[in-house]
Formats: C-alpha cells, structure tokens, sequence
C-alpha cells in the first residue's frame, strides 16, 4: 500500500527524524493560510501516488502566500500518470547545501532488508545505480541484531566526511529502520537528506510503501489509504477480494490465480489482441466475486469481449457459472462473452451455463483465440 | 522415485480444524498420503475425523508420531511462528501454504529454518505432489500422473494449465513443486533443479517462472553450468505493466529489473527450451526428453 508524503512524515517525525514543518490543503485557500503561517517562501508539493511529481509539474516554489493559492490552484486537479491530485503539502522552502539519499528496501536475493545510501541524492536512484554504482553503499540488517550503530556510522561516512553530520546521519538511519520495522514497511525512503548551509542534517521528502500482509494485524496503518488517491474500479475490486489492473486493451479477463492471469494476458497478446486488465478471483470460490468481477470489467467502455479462464482446484467451477448467471441477470451484458472453464465440478458448471445459454469451452487457446476475435469485430463495428 | 516427498513422507497438518486445513486433510488423505497428526493449539488430545490424532504443538505431534514433514494452513497472522515451531521440533520439510505472510516476518524466519537444517517450500505456494505415492499442500491430484517429468513452479493454476497438458500427453511427472509466489521464499528453482537432476527417476525437467526477482536468471545460470538433463522453460507476465504487483506479492517488474523479457533471454542463452504459450511446454519436452 501507498501512503502520501506526508503521512510518511509524520510516521517519521513520531520516530525522531528531523523534518521541516508542513500542512496539508485541499483547497487553494487552505494552501494560502498555511503560507501565511510559514511566512517564508514555501514549496507546493502534490500529494499524489506516483514518482516524477516534480517533472510533470507537481512541486513548485511559491514566494507570498497569494503565490500559494495560485499555485495550489494549478496543482489541486491536475492529472499525474492518470492519477487526480486531491491534496497539497505546503512546507517552507529550506536551503540546501547538499543532496543525499538513503532508503531500506526489502532485498530478495539477501532475503534481508537492506539500506542503500548514496551522496547523490534528489534524483532516481536507478540511474545512480546503473551509472555509478560506486556512489551507492549497500548494507544488508541481520534481522536479529537490527541495524548496529557501527554501521549506521559507516553509512554517514559514506555520506558525509564531517563527522557531525556522519553522526546525525546515522541517527537518522537509525530512527529510519526503526520506523521501517514498526510500520511493516517494504520500503522506506528519504530523497532527499540535506544539508543546510548551517550544517544541519533534515529530511525534505519522505516516501513509504506499507506491506499489504501487514494491514489485517495492524489496522491503525490500513487507516492510512487514502482511496480517492486510487482508481476506482481496483478499490472496488480490493473490497470485492479481487486483485484488478487496469490495462489498455479491449478483451476484459477474468481469471482464477495470478500465474494463470498473466498468462492468459499474455496469450491474448500472442492471439493478436490486447488485454484490458489483470484481474484474479482468487483461490476460495464464490459466485459473489464473479458477480462482482464482472461489473468491474463492463464498467470499462473499452472492453469488447470478455474471456473467463478458470481452472477449477479450490476454485468450483459451477460456482463460477452460478455467478455468470446471476451477474449477466442482473445486469444484461453488451458485449459477447467467452467462457473457458475445466476441473472441479466442470460437468455441473456446463449445465448451469447452457440452461442459461452460454456455452462453455474447455481449451485455453480456443477461448483466447475466440474472444480475440470477437473483440476485434466489435472494434471494427 | 521422486523429490522431497515419497512413501515415507509422515505428514503433521498444522491447523487441521481450520477451513482450509480440515478440507485438505481430507483430500491429501484420500490421495494416499500419510497424515499422521493433527496440530492445533487448544485442541490437543481430539481426534480428526478421520481418525487423526490431534497436538497442541508441533514437538508433541512429532515425539508421538515420528512426523518428518509439515504443512501448514494457519493464518497470515501466525504462519511465521507455525513455519519457526516445525523447524524448532526437527522436522525435516516444512510446506507453507499460507497466503499473505508479511514480507519482514519471512526474513526472520528465513535465517532461523535453514539453521536447523529444515527445508522450507513456501509460503504462498500450492505445495507438491508426487504422483501416486504422496501429496503435500492442494495440488489436484487427479490432473496428475505418475511418470518422469519433474516441474517446478512460482504459480498454482498455471502450474495445473501446464500439468494437465502434460498429462494427457502421456507424460506424467516425478514430483511437481510449487515454490510460492511470494518475494522471500524457503526453496528457490535451483533447489528444486537440483533435486531433479539428482533424481535418477526424473528425466526432464519443466521450469515455470513470472515477472519479479531474478530467481529465474538464476536458475538459467545453474542449468548452463550444472546440469545435464532438458530443462523446459514458460515465463507468464510479458505483456505486465511495470511498477504493479500482479496479484503474487513477489510479480513486480521493480524499475528496469524482473521482466519476462530478461528471464526468457536468460532460458535461451542456457538453451533451455522456451515456450511461447503454456501448451508448447508438451513439444518442447517431448523433442528434448526423447
């Protein structure tokens, strides 16, 4: 799960991190009167779930508070990477000697959660990696003993050649891991810690990923979703128990299992068409998901064709037909739709389909080809 | 013959009274595996109802019963204690089922199963068959046959997809393995070809892989260096979008790295056999197998 900037702020100000004040505003007059407050010139920063804000035009520096409103103006409403921003951070503008970055991801090679820290902060740490890997430090934590001082402190070495601010750094990396264990977090990360010219070390961006697995045991984090910060259809979806992604093509799949899912996806692909989405129902069966699973693929315009790949373990495939034949009810569909389905319960799945006109196929690559084609004719019409 | 689970597999059902585990109980006992206990906390001195004695912990079930392999059904919550308990009682494999385990619990856990030498399958994961002697998790058993291809897999349905057209090709299988689709895991592909190319039963092997990670490009590396029997490879996830988890946990392209692209360039450079659709994976191993 996303969170915003500056509700990682906040987790990372309760663990001691020194980061500069800051307001969230909804509307340009919120943003104003927080400017106002500051009485400095501050930066305007969307709150939004997606990398690159500052290039698509989401942090700007606004010098009065009239300035403020102006901009938060343009900010509130803007659209980045398909995403609506709803919500501004204003905090004044600090000034900055120099740019580091440190973050904690979880590795899978080390099976460990590892920091990477690099003195050329404030831009994609990617690039640093794949252009100059040797400005970035790697450091795996032994899960038992945590972060050690003495590591901390070779990081802000790392970093820093003055001592005091090597110290202050790795203070902040200790509070960073800190807040990264008690959040259950996959990824924690400021980009970038400055220095001021004063020598102070402060973190002026904070990003956090909270683990899915984690919410259910720690519901004061699952709080934290913001949901008009998602797009529609996957909230519903989530709700539903259903993992939905939307894509750009027109055959709208609908599938039991991840690995099953994108194969389908892809075999749409190699049949000549283009997937509109990922969607998974799931292991347990449930003719409610179908129902809902449905819905959410005909709320697409796009979509001309529906394909159903289930393969029956868990999953029950008359509960799938039941749910078929109780979605299509409600709510008859507009566009034709293919059904593949085979394994527990396949003989009753079929008969509950045909007393209700469909009909069932039982290959994969039938099915894909199938409602390739029929997305395609229904393209062209 | 087979990997990891055969005729002397003595099976404990951590969370054997759940809904998942009381189902799969049933089903792993009516495909002939050995279910000797039952654990659940609270429960101790019950019988299943088939018969099963049930424990209130992993160290009583195995002193009793002699148990050398566990599954595990408890939920997301506890499935990391339930994976430290069985490796704490000595049992020898331990399968996680379990979907949706905290990614931090599992480095803990990692560390502390391998240390007292247990094999981890999971979590996240449909566990494994060897067909016609042993089942351990909740892989179909009838799509499966008893033959001499060994397969080994991130996905659960994709995994009965490809089984199933193997099987009706006539080409059953020595053992097929789910290892999970999650980010940390306890048995990665190389363990698994390893153990198939050990296995003097097992003749070919198929090898099905997703976006995320670099376990996959590993696992080339160790077929190109290492081994001498057909590996078969199918990678699911090329047309997803980078940044976004694909349902498993572990299926993220992260930046540039994970794709299917990298991984399938990886299988060819091992020549390995490559399939373009999980029904090509049958010619693929019946040109290479022979």
């Amino acid at each position: 799960m996303n969170i915003h900037e500056y509700q990682a702020k906040e987790i990372f100000r309760t663990h001691g991190i020194p980061i500069p004040p800051g307001g969230v505003a909804t509307t340009p007059a919120e943003a104003e009167a927080l400017a106002r407050r500051y009485a400095s010139t501050v930066v305007v920063k969307a709150q939004v779930h997606a990398g690159g804000r500052g290039k698509a035009g989401g942090v700007k520096l606004a010098k009065t508070p009239e300035e403020t409103r102006d901009i938060a103006a343009k900010i509130l409403g803007m659209h980045i990477k398909g995403l609506t921003v709803h919500k501004v951070l204003v905090t004044p503008a600090a000034d900055i000697a120099t740019e580091a970055y440190v973050g904690i991801i979880v590795d899978r090679a080390s099976k460990r959660a590892v920091f990477m820290v690099s003195p050329a902060g404030g831009i994609d740490i990617e690039e640093v990696a794949a252009k100059t890997p040797d400005k970035i430090m790697r450091l795996p934590v032994d899960p038992v003993y945590g972060l050690l001082p003495f590591q901390a402190l070779q990081m802000g070495l790392f970093l820093y050649a003055d001592i005091k601010q090597a110290r202050a750094a790795a203070k902040i990396m200790q509070q960073l891991y800190a807040a990264f264990w008690a959040s259950g977090a996959s990824l924690a990360e400021i980009n970038p810690l400055v220095t001021t010219p004063s020598g102070d070390v402060v973190a002026l961006d904070a990003k956090m990923v909270i683990d899915d697995n984690e919410l259910d045991r720690r519901p004061e984090l699952a709080l934290l979703r913001d949901e008009t910060a998602e797009d529609p259809a996957e909230v519903r979806a989530r709700e539903a128990g259903l993992t939905f992604i939307k894509l750009d093509g027109n055959v709208g799949c609908v599938v039991n299992g991840a690995g099953l899912a994108m194969a389908t996806m892809d075999l749409v692909k190699y049949y000549g068409g283009e997937p509109a989405n990922f969607l998974d129902i799931g292991g347990s069966s449930n003719p409610d998901k179908v129902v809902a699973a449905l819905q959410i693929i005909t709320s697409d315009p796009h979509v001309r064709a529906i394909l159903f790949n289930i393969f029956g373990g868990i999953t029950r495939t008359d509960d799938v037909a039941n749910g078929i034949v109780t979605a299509t009810k409600a709510s008859p569909l507009r566009v034709p739709i293919v059904i593949r389905l085979t394994g527990t319960n396949e003989e009753v799945a079929v008969k509950i389909l045909q007393e209700h006109g469909f009909s069932a196929m039982t290959e994969m690559d039938a099915a894909v080809q199938r409602a390739v084609e029929l997305a395609t004719a229904g393209a062209r019409a | 013959m087979s990997v990891f689970i055969d005729d002397s597999t003595r099976l404990v059902v951590q969370g054997i009274t759940g809904r998942d585990g009381s189902f799969h109980a049933k089903q792993m006992i009516e495909y002939g595996t050995k279910v000797v206990a039952g654990v659940t906390p609270g429960k101790g001195g019950q019988r299943f109802e088939t018969g099963v004695p049930i424990f209130n912990t992993v160290v009583d079930a195995v002193r009793e019963t002699q148990a050398n392999t566990t599954v595990i059904y408890v939920p997301p919550p506890f499935a990391a204690d339930a994976m430290m308990e069985a490796a704490d009682a000595g049992l020898s494999l331990i399968v996680c089922i379990t979907e949706g385990v905290p990614v931090l619990d599992m480095t803990r856990v990692y560390p502390y199963v391998k240390a007292r030498g247990a094999r981890l399958i999971g979590p996240n994961c449909p566990g494994l068959i060897s067909p016609g002697s042993s089942k351990v998790g909740i892989i179909p058993g009838r799509i499966c046959a008893p033959g001499p291809i060994g397969l080994v897999s991130r996905s659960g349905t994709l995994t009965y997809e490809v089984v199933y057209h193997l099987t009706r090709a006539g080409l059953g299988q020595t053992t097929c393995v789910g290892i999970g689709g999650d980010p940390i895991n306890g048995t990665n592909f190389i363990d698994c070809l390893d153990a198939f190319e050990r296995d003097p039963a097992t003749k070919a092997v198929v090898m099905i892989g997703e976006i995320g990670g670099t376990d996959e490009q590993d696992a080339a590396r160790f077929v190109k260096d290492t081994m001498k029997k057909p590996v078969v490879g199918f990678i699911a996830g090329q047309t997803a979008p980078p940044g976004r988890r694909m349902g498993h946990a572990g299926a993220i392209i992260s930046g540039s790295a994970g794709t299917a692209a990298e991984k399938i360039a990886a299988f060819e450079d091992a020549g390995m056999g490559v399939a373009k659709r999980p029904i090509d994976v049958v010619d693929l191993v019946r040109q290479r197998a022979r």
